[in-house]
Protein backbone atom coordinates (compact mmCIF):
# COMPACT_ATOMS: atom_id res chain seq x y z
CA UNK A 1 0.00 0.00 0.00
CA UNK A 2 1.49 3.28 0.15
CA UNK A 3 3.69 5.22 2.60
CA UNK A 4 1.74 8.35 3.10
CA UNK A 5 -1.13 7.30 4.66
CA UNK A 6 0.18 5.49 7.99
CA UNK A 7 0.21 2.12 9.31
CA UNK A 8 -1.63 -0.62 6.74
CA UNK A 9 -4.14 -1.78 9.18
CA UNK A 10 -5.38 1.94 9.26
CA UNK A 11 -5.54 1.99 5.54
CA UNK A 12 -7.34 -1.17 5.26
CA UNK A 13 -9.85 -0.17 7.85
CA UNK A 14 -10.12 3.23 5.73
CA UNK A 15 -10.49 1.74 2.63
CA UNK A 16 -13.65 -0.38 3.71
CA UNK A 17 -14.90 2.49 5.27
CA UNK A 18 -14.73 4.40 1.67
CA UNK A 19 -16.53 1.50 0.31
CA UNK A 20 -19.45 1.70 3.12
CA UNK A 21 -19.17 5.62 2.62
CA UNK A 22 -20.09 5.40 -0.93
CA UNK A 23 -22.49 2.65 -0.87
CA UNK A 24 -21.19 -0.44 -2.39
CA UNK A 25 -20.69 -2.03 0.83
CA UNK A 26 -24.38 -1.49 2.14
CA UNK A 27 -25.37 -1.75 5.69
CA UNK A 28 -25.92 -5.91 6.61
CA UNK A 29 -24.25 -6.55 3.89
CA UNK A 30 -20.97 -9.20 4.19
CA UNK A 31 -17.75 -7.61 4.24
CA UNK A 32 -14.46 -8.90 2.52
CA UNK A 33 -12.65 -11.17 4.14
CA UNK A 34 -8.94 -10.89 5.75
CA UNK A 35 -7.56 -13.22 3.49
CA UNK A 36 -9.67 -11.52 0.31
CA UNK A 37 -8.12 -7.72 1.82
CA UNK A 38 -5.07 -9.83 2.10
CA UNK A 39 -4.80 -11.03 -1.50
CA UNK A 40 -6.34 -7.79 -3.08
CA UNK A 41 -4.04 -5.51 -1.62
CA UNK A 42 -0.99 -7.90 -0.80
CA UNK A 43 -0.51 -7.13 2.43
CA UNK A 44 -0.08 -9.75 5.34
CA UNK A 45 -3.19 -11.26 6.45
CA UNK A 46 -2.62 -10.98 10.55
CA UNK A 47 -2.46 -6.74 8.69
CA UNK A 48 -5.78 -7.19 6.72
CA UNK A 49 -7.31 -8.81 9.91
CA UNK A 50 -6.01 -5.80 12.41
CA UNK A 51 -7.59 -3.64 10.09
CA UNK A 52 -11.18 -5.60 10.06
CA UNK A 53 -10.50 -6.07 14.34
CA UNK A 54 -10.30 -2.11 14.35
CA UNK A 55 -13.64 -1.39 12.27
CA UNK A 56 -15.26 -3.95 14.55
CA UNK A 57 -14.06 -2.14 17.64
CA UNK A 58 -15.61 1.22 16.11
CA UNK A 59 -19.16 -0.68 15.78
CA UNK A 60 -18.71 -0.18 12.38
CA UNK A 61 -18.57 -4.16 11.56
CA UNK A 62 -19.67 -6.93 13.44
CA UNK A 63 -18.65 -10.62 13.53
CA UNK A 64 -21.43 -12.96 12.94
CA UNK A 65 -19.72 -16.39 14.48
CA UNK A 66 -18.80 -18.97 11.65
CA UNK A 67 -19.87 -16.75 8.81
CA UNK A 68 -18.04 -13.25 8.79
CA UNK A 69 -18.05 -9.51 9.18
CA UNK A 70 -21.15 -7.55 8.43
CA UNK A 71 -21.65 -4.10 8.15
CA UNK A 72 -23.53 -2.55 11.27
CA UNK A 73 -26.77 -1.02 10.83
CA UNK A 74 -26.17 2.57 11.19
CA UNK A 75 -22.38 2.56 9.91
CA UNK A 76 -22.74 4.62 6.87
CA UNK A 77 -24.33 7.78 9.20
CA UNK A 78 -21.22 6.70 12.34
CA UNK A 79 -18.30 6.80 9.47
CA UNK A 80 -19.60 10.34 8.04
CA UNK A 81 -20.16 11.81 11.25
CA UNK A 82 -16.36 11.02 12.12
CA UNK A 83 -15.41 11.97 9.22
CA UNK A 84 -16.91 15.44 8.74
CA UNK A 85 -15.37 15.80 13.25
CA UNK A 86 -12.45 15.22 11.29
CA UNK A 87 -12.18 17.32 8.18
CA UNK A 88 -11.26 20.87 9.70
CA UNK A 89 -7.93 18.73 11.07
CA UNK A 90 -7.18 16.92 7.91
CA UNK A 91 -8.34 19.15 4.92
CA UNK A 92 -8.70 23.00 6.44
CA UNK A 93 -5.34 23.14 8.42
CA UNK A 94 -2.95 21.90 5.56
CA UNK A 95 -5.36 23.99 3.42
CA UNK A 96 -4.67 27.46 5.60
CA UNK A 97 -0.84 26.33 6.36
CA UNK A 98 -0.09 26.57 2.19
CA UNK A 99 -2.23 30.03 1.70
CA UNK A 100 -0.74 31.39 5.28
CA UNK A 101 2.66 30.35 3.53
CA UNK A 102 2.00 31.87 0.37
CA UNK A 103 0.44 34.72 1.74
CA UNK A 104 -3.21 34.42 0.66
CA UNK A 105 -5.52 35.37 3.26
CA UNK A 106 -8.80 33.75 4.47
CA UNK A 107 -11.58 35.44 3.15
CA UNK A 108 -9.43 35.39 -0.52
CA UNK A 109 -9.57 31.92 0.52
CA UNK A 110 -13.50 31.65 0.98
CA UNK A 111 -13.45 33.29 -2.28
CA UNK A 112 -11.61 31.09 -4.06
CA UNK A 113 -14.13 28.09 -2.29
CA UNK A 114 -17.04 30.07 -3.79
CA UNK A 115 -16.45 30.13 -7.39
CA UNK A 116 -14.76 26.80 -7.40
CA UNK A 117 -18.28 25.86 -6.42
CA UNK A 118 -20.22 27.93 -8.74
CA UNK A 119 -17.73 26.71 -11.51
CA UNK A 120 -19.31 23.28 -11.15
CA UNK B 1 4.88 -14.33 21.10
CA UNK B 2 4.62 -18.47 20.95
CA UNK B 3 8.19 -19.14 19.34
CA UNK B 4 8.51 -21.93 16.55
CA UNK B 5 12.61 -21.40 16.92
CA UNK B 6 15.10 -19.84 19.23
CA UNK B 7 18.36 -18.69 19.14
CA UNK B 8 20.57 -18.04 22.06
CA UNK B 9 23.73 -16.54 22.05
CA UNK B 10 24.71 -17.67 19.13
CA UNK B 11 27.53 -17.41 17.71
CA UNK B 12 29.33 -17.98 14.73
CA UNK B 13 33.03 -18.37 13.23
CA UNK B 14 34.95 -19.17 10.20
CA UNK B 15 38.53 -19.07 10.85
CA UNK B 16 38.72 -15.29 11.39
CA UNK B 17 35.67 -13.84 10.45
CA UNK B 18 33.06 -14.17 12.47
CA UNK B 19 29.54 -14.30 10.89
CA UNK B 20 27.13 -14.10 13.97
CA UNK B 21 28.15 -12.51 16.79
CA UNK B 22 26.21 -13.26 20.24
CA UNK B 23 22.85 -13.04 18.52
CA UNK B 24 19.94 -14.29 20.39
CA UNK B 25 16.50 -14.16 18.92
CA UNK B 26 13.40 -16.14 18.22
CA UNK B 27 10.97 -16.94 14.90
CA UNK B 28 7.28 -16.09 15.68
CA UNK B 29 5.06 -19.16 14.82
CA UNK B 30 2.85 -18.53 11.66
CA UNK B 31 4.35 -15.23 10.35
CA UNK B 32 5.81 -14.09 7.47
CA UNK B 33 9.16 -12.83 9.03
CA UNK B 34 11.43 -10.52 6.73
CA UNK B 35 15.57 -11.35 7.40
CA UNK B 36 17.04 -8.37 6.12
CA UNK B 37 20.57 -7.17 5.85
CA UNK B 38 23.14 -6.55 3.69
CA UNK B 39 25.64 -9.04 1.83
CA UNK B 40 27.40 -10.65 4.46
CA UNK B 41 25.78 -9.60 7.62
CA UNK B 42 25.27 -12.83 8.19
CA UNK B 43 21.54 -14.19 6.85
CA UNK B 44 22.49 -16.75 5.21
CA UNK B 45 24.16 -18.23 8.26
CA UNK B 46 21.73 -17.94 10.13
CA UNK B 47 19.43 -19.55 7.96
CA UNK B 48 22.01 -22.83 8.08
CA UNK B 49 22.01 -22.89 11.45
CA UNK B 50 17.98 -23.15 12.00
CA UNK B 51 18.28 -25.90 9.14
CA UNK B 52 20.88 -27.76 10.45
CA UNK B 53 23.18 -27.20 7.92
CA UNK B 54 25.70 -25.99 10.14
CA UNK B 55 26.45 -25.72 14.47
CA UNK B 56 26.90 -23.03 15.77
CA UNK B 57 30.56 -22.48 17.48
CA UNK B 58 29.07 -21.35 20.62
CA UNK B 59 25.20 -20.76 21.72
CA UNK B 60 22.24 -23.06 21.43
CA UNK B 61 19.50 -23.55 18.28
CA UNK B 62 16.46 -24.51 19.11
CA UNK B 63 13.67 -25.47 16.32
CA UNK B 64 10.68 -27.01 17.18
CA UNK B 65 11.99 -27.48 20.65
CA UNK B 66 14.98 -29.16 19.92
CA UNK B 67 18.26 -28.86 18.34
CA UNK B 68 17.75 -29.03 14.65
CA UNK B 69 21.48 -30.94 13.60
CA UNK B 70 20.77 -34.20 12.38
CA UNK B 71 17.61 -34.24 13.72
CA UNK B 72 14.36 -35.97 11.42
CA UNK B 73 12.07 -34.87 13.21
CA UNK B 74 12.88 -31.08 12.95
CA UNK B 75 14.25 -31.46 9.75
CA UNK B 76 11.25 -33.23 8.25
CA UNK B 77 9.10 -30.25 9.32
CA UNK B 78 11.78 -27.43 7.65
CA UNK B 79 12.42 -26.42 4.26
CA UNK B 80 15.17 -24.38 3.15
CA UNK B 81 15.24 -22.64 -0.49
CA UNK B 82 18.76 -21.64 -1.14
CA UNK B 83 19.74 -19.71 -3.53
CA UNK B 84 21.28 -20.83 -6.38
CA UNK B 85 20.08 -24.57 -5.61
CA UNK B 86 21.64 -27.77 -7.23
CA UNK B 87 20.25 -30.54 -8.07
CA UNK B 88 21.44 -34.02 -9.17
CA UNK B 89 23.01 -33.79 -13.14
CA UNK B 90 20.05 -36.15 -14.78
CA UNK B 91 17.29 -34.58 -12.54
CA UNK B 92 14.96 -33.35 -14.37
CA UNK B 93 12.28 -30.52 -13.12
CA UNK B 94 9.78 -33.66 -12.26
CA UNK B 95 12.46 -35.71 -10.41
CA UNK B 96 12.93 -32.75 -7.99
CA UNK B 97 9.59 -32.60 -7.67
CA UNK B 98 9.28 -36.40 -6.64
CA UNK B 99 12.29 -36.10 -4.63
CA UNK B 100 10.46 -33.45 -2.24
CA UNK B 101 7.21 -35.08 -2.43
CA UNK B 102 8.86 -38.37 -0.95
CA UNK B 103 11.07 -35.79 2.11
CA UNK B 104 7.96 -33.49 3.51
CA UNK B 105 4.89 -35.34 4.88
CA UNK B 106 2.68 -32.40 4.22
CA UNK B 107 3.49 -32.21 0.69
CA UNK B 108 0.26 -30.87 -2.05
CA UNK B 109 0.85 -32.55 -5.51
CA UNK B 110 -1.76 -30.68 -6.71
CA UNK B 111 -0.35 -27.46 -5.64
CA UNK B 112 2.90 -28.34 -6.79
CA UNK B 113 1.03 -29.28 -10.49
CA UNK B 114 -0.18 -25.49 -10.31
CA UNK B 115 2.60 -23.58 -9.90
CA UNK B 116 4.52 -25.31 -12.40
CA UNK B 117 1.97 -24.35 -14.89
CA UNK B 118 2.08 -20.83 -13.36
CA UNK B 119 5.83 -20.31 -13.31
CA UNK B 120 5.43 -22.17 -17.19
CA UNK B 121 8.11 -24.79 -16.09
CA UNK B 122 8.88 -27.62 -18.58
CA UNK B 123 8.57 -30.89 -16.51
CA UNK B 124 10.52 -32.64 -18.80
CA UNK B 125 13.69 -30.52 -18.96
CA UNK B 126 16.86 -31.11 -17.22
CA UNK B 127 17.21 -28.71 -14.34
CA UNK B 128 20.95 -28.19 -15.50
CA UNK B 129 19.81 -26.44 -18.71
CA UNK B 130 17.03 -24.35 -16.97
CA UNK B 131 17.69 -20.53 -17.16
CA UNK B 132 19.11 -18.95 -13.97
CA UNK B 133 14.71 -17.75 -13.33
CA UNK B 134 13.69 -20.81 -14.09
CA UNK B 135 15.88 -23.02 -11.56
CA UNK B 136 14.99 -19.97 -8.79
CA UNK B 137 11.01 -21.18 -10.07
CA UNK B 138 11.56 -24.69 -9.18
CA UNK B 139 13.04 -23.70 -5.66
CA UNK B 140 10.02 -21.66 -4.97
CA UNK B 141 7.43 -24.29 -6.33
CA UNK B 142 9.38 -26.87 -3.76
CA UNK B 143 9.18 -24.53 -1.07
CA UNK B 144 5.30 -23.31 -1.54
CA UNK B 145 4.22 -27.17 -2.19
CA UNK B 146 6.23 -28.13 1.27
CA UNK B 147 3.58 -26.91 2.91
CA UNK B 148 6.81 -27.16 5.80
CA UNK B 149 5.68 -25.92 9.40
CA UNK B 150 9.08 -23.65 8.68
CA UNK B 151 9.73 -22.80 5.24
CA UNK B 152 12.80 -20.56 4.49
CA UNK B 153 13.24 -18.47 1.44
CA UNK B 154 17.31 -17.40 1.05
CA UNK B 155 17.02 -14.87 -1.88
CA UNK B 156 14.70 -17.34 -3.99
CA UNK B 157 14.15 -14.63 -6.44
CA UNK B 158 17.69 -14.68 -8.16
CA UNK B 159 17.16 -14.40 -12.47
CA UNK B 160 13.01 -14.21 -11.74
CA UNK B 161 11.73 -11.39 -13.72
CA UNK B 162 9.13 -8.96 -12.14
CA UNK B 163 5.60 -10.53 -13.20
CA UNK B 164 7.57 -14.06 -11.58
CA UNK B 165 8.47 -12.61 -8.35
CA UNK B 166 4.68 -10.69 -8.09
CA UNK B 167 3.62 -14.14 -9.18
CA UNK B 168 5.70 -15.65 -6.32
CA UNK B 169 4.53 -13.07 -3.64
CA UNK B 170 0.84 -13.43 -4.49
CA UNK B 171 0.77 -17.35 -4.74
CA UNK B 172 2.99 -17.02 -0.87
CA UNK B 173 0.06 -15.00 0.63
CA UNK B 174 -2.84 -16.98 -0.84
CA UNK B 175 -1.42 -20.36 0.55
CA UNK B 176 -0.27 -19.04 3.72
CA UNK B 177 -3.60 -17.48 4.51
CA UNK B 178 -5.15 -20.82 3.95
CA UNK B 179 -1.99 -22.80 5.29
CA UNK B 180 -0.40 -20.65 7.96
CA UNK B 181 2.98 -21.70 8.91
CA UNK B 182 6.12 -20.27 9.98
CA UNK B 183 7.43 -18.16 6.57
CA UNK B 184 11.30 -16.34 6.70
CA UNK B 185 12.17 -14.59 3.57
CA UNK B 186 15.52 -13.30 3.02
CA UNK B 187 15.64 -10.48 0.27
CA UNK B 188 17.26 -7.35 -1.33
CA UNK B 189 14.23 -6.72 -2.74
CA UNK B 190 12.61 -4.84 0.24
CA UNK B 191 10.20 -2.50 -1.06
CA UNK B 192 8.78 -5.55 -3.07
CA UNK B 193 7.90 -7.66 0.12
CA UNK B 194 7.43 -5.26 2.87
CA UNK B 195 3.66 -5.69 2.94
CA UNK B 196 3.66 -8.98 3.24
CA UNK B 197 5.76 -9.01 6.48
CA UNK B 198 4.50 -9.45 10.10
CA UNK B 199 7.96 -9.59 11.70
CA UNK B 200 11.24 -7.93 10.85
CA UNK B 201 14.86 -9.11 11.55
CA UNK B 202 17.33 -6.56 10.59
CA UNK B 203 21.07 -7.72 11.26
CA UNK B 204 24.35 -6.33 9.86
CA UNK B 205 27.58 -7.58 10.89
CA UNK B 206 26.31 -10.79 12.34
CA UNK B 207 24.26 -8.87 15.63
CA UNK B 208 21.00 -7.58 15.22
CA UNK B 209 19.50 -4.04 14.32
CA UNK B 210 15.81 -4.48 14.44
CA UNK B 211 13.81 -7.43 16.19
CA UNK B 212 9.99 -6.22 15.68
CA UNK B 213 7.02 -6.23 14.00
CA UNK B 214 6.67 -4.83 10.82
CA UNK B 215 3.62 -2.35 11.48
CA UNK B 216 5.92 -0.91 14.29
CA UNK B 217 9.03 -0.08 12.04
CA UNK B 218 6.63 2.22 9.82
CA UNK B 219 5.98 3.88 12.97
CA UNK B 220 9.45 4.01 14.56
CA UNK B 221 10.93 6.52 11.91
CA UNK B 222 10.14 9.14 10.52
CA UNK B 223 11.60 11.65 7.71
CA UNK B 224 11.70 15.02 8.36
CA UNK B 225 12.46 17.89 5.58
CA UNK B 226 12.60 21.76 6.38
CA UNK B 227 15.31 24.04 7.17
CA UNK B 228 18.59 22.46 7.85
CA UNK B 229 19.06 24.36 11.13
CA UNK B 230 15.12 23.23 12.21
CA UNK B 231 15.72 19.68 11.12
CA UNK B 232 19.13 19.76 13.13
CA UNK B 233 17.59 21.19 16.63
CA UNK B 234 14.55 18.43 16.17
CA UNK B 235 17.27 16.09 15.79
CA UNK B 236 19.17 16.50 18.71
CA UNK B 237 16.12 16.14 20.75
CA UNK B 238 15.80 12.26 19.16
CA UNK B 239 17.93 9.77 18.00
CA UNK B 240 18.98 11.01 14.45
CA UNK B 241 19.93 7.64 12.21
CA UNK B 242 20.65 9.42 8.80
CA UNK B 243 21.02 13.27 7.61
CA UNK B 244 21.58 15.13 4.42
CA UNK B 245 21.49 18.82 3.68
CA UNK B 246 21.19 20.87 0.32
CA UNK B 247 22.29 24.20 0.89
CA UNK B 248 20.09 25.30 3.73
CA UNK B 249 17.74 22.61 3.14
CA UNK B 250 17.73 20.07 5.50
CA UNK B 251 16.39 15.95 5.53
CA UNK B 252 17.24 13.80 8.64
CA UNK B 253 15.88 10.15 9.12
CA UNK B 254 14.57 10.30 13.56
CA UNK B 255 13.52 7.91 15.43
CA UNK B 256 11.14 9.92 17.61
CA UNK B 257 11.01 9.43 21.60
CA UNK B 258 7.83 7.67 22.19
CA UNK B 259 4.28 10.25 22.45
CA UNK B 260 5.99 12.72 20.04
CA UNK B 261 3.37 14.45 18.27
CA UNK B 262 3.88 15.11 15.03
CA UNK B 263 1.32 18.44 15.20
CA UNK B 264 4.67 19.85 17.09
CA UNK B 265 7.10 18.74 14.17
CA UNK B 266 4.36 20.44 11.87
CA UNK B 267 4.93 23.52 13.85
CA UNK B 268 8.19 23.86 14.13
CA UNK B 269 8.23 24.45 10.44
CA UNK B 270 9.47 20.78 9.34
CA UNK B 271 7.42 18.19 7.53
CA UNK B 272 7.27 15.00 8.71
CA UNK B 273 6.49 12.04 6.43
CA UNK B 274 6.60 8.31 6.95
CA UNK B 275 9.78 6.34 6.56
CA UNK B 276 9.19 3.23 4.48
CA UNK B 277 11.48 -0.07 5.36
CA UNK B 278 13.57 0.18 3.15
CA UNK B 279 14.35 3.36 3.83
CA UNK B 280 14.92 3.00 7.98
CA UNK B 281 16.80 -0.30 6.62
CA UNK B 282 19.03 1.92 4.91
CA UNK B 283 19.27 4.42 7.19
CA UNK B 284 20.04 2.24 10.49
CA UNK B 285 22.92 0.20 8.34
CA UNK B 286 24.74 3.07 7.55
CA UNK B 287 23.99 4.33 10.86
CA UNK B 288 25.44 1.61 12.74
CA UNK B 289 28.60 0.99 10.01
CA UNK B 290 29.61 4.95 10.52
CA UNK B 291 29.57 5.90 7.00
CA UNK B 292 26.69 8.05 7.61
CA UNK B 293 25.41 10.41 5.15
CA UNK B 294 27.27 10.22 1.96
CA UNK B 295 28.21 14.21 1.91
CA UNK B 296 29.52 15.31 4.98
CA UNK B 297 27.54 17.55 6.45
CA UNK B 298 26.94 19.41 9.85
CA UNK B 299 24.04 17.82 10.61
CA UNK B 300 26.14 14.20 10.79
CA UNK B 301 28.11 15.34 13.79
CA UNK B 302 24.50 15.45 15.78
CA UNK B 303 24.59 11.53 15.30
CA UNK B 304 27.85 10.96 16.84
Amino acid sequence: MNDEGGPIFRQVATLVENAIVDGSLAEESQAPSSNELAAFHRINPATAAKGLNQLVADGVLYKRRGVGMFVAPGAREQVLKRRRSEFADQYVRPLMAEAHKLGIPARELAAMIDRWEGSR
Amino acid sequence: MTAVARVRDVTMRFRDHTALDSLSTGIEQDAITGLLGRNGAGKTTLMQLLTGHRVPTSGSVEVFGAAPYENDAVLSRTCFVKEGQRYPDHFRVRDALAAAAAVFPRWDADLAARLVADFDLPPDRAIRKLSRGMNSAVGIVIGLASRAPLTLFDEPYLGLDAVARQLFYDRLLADYAEHPRSVILSTHLIEEISDLLERVLLIDRGRLLLDTDAESVRDSAVTVTGPADRVRSLAADHELLHAETLGPHGRAVVRLRPGTDLDDVRTAGLTPEPTSLQQLVVALSLHTSGAGAGAPTDLEEVSR
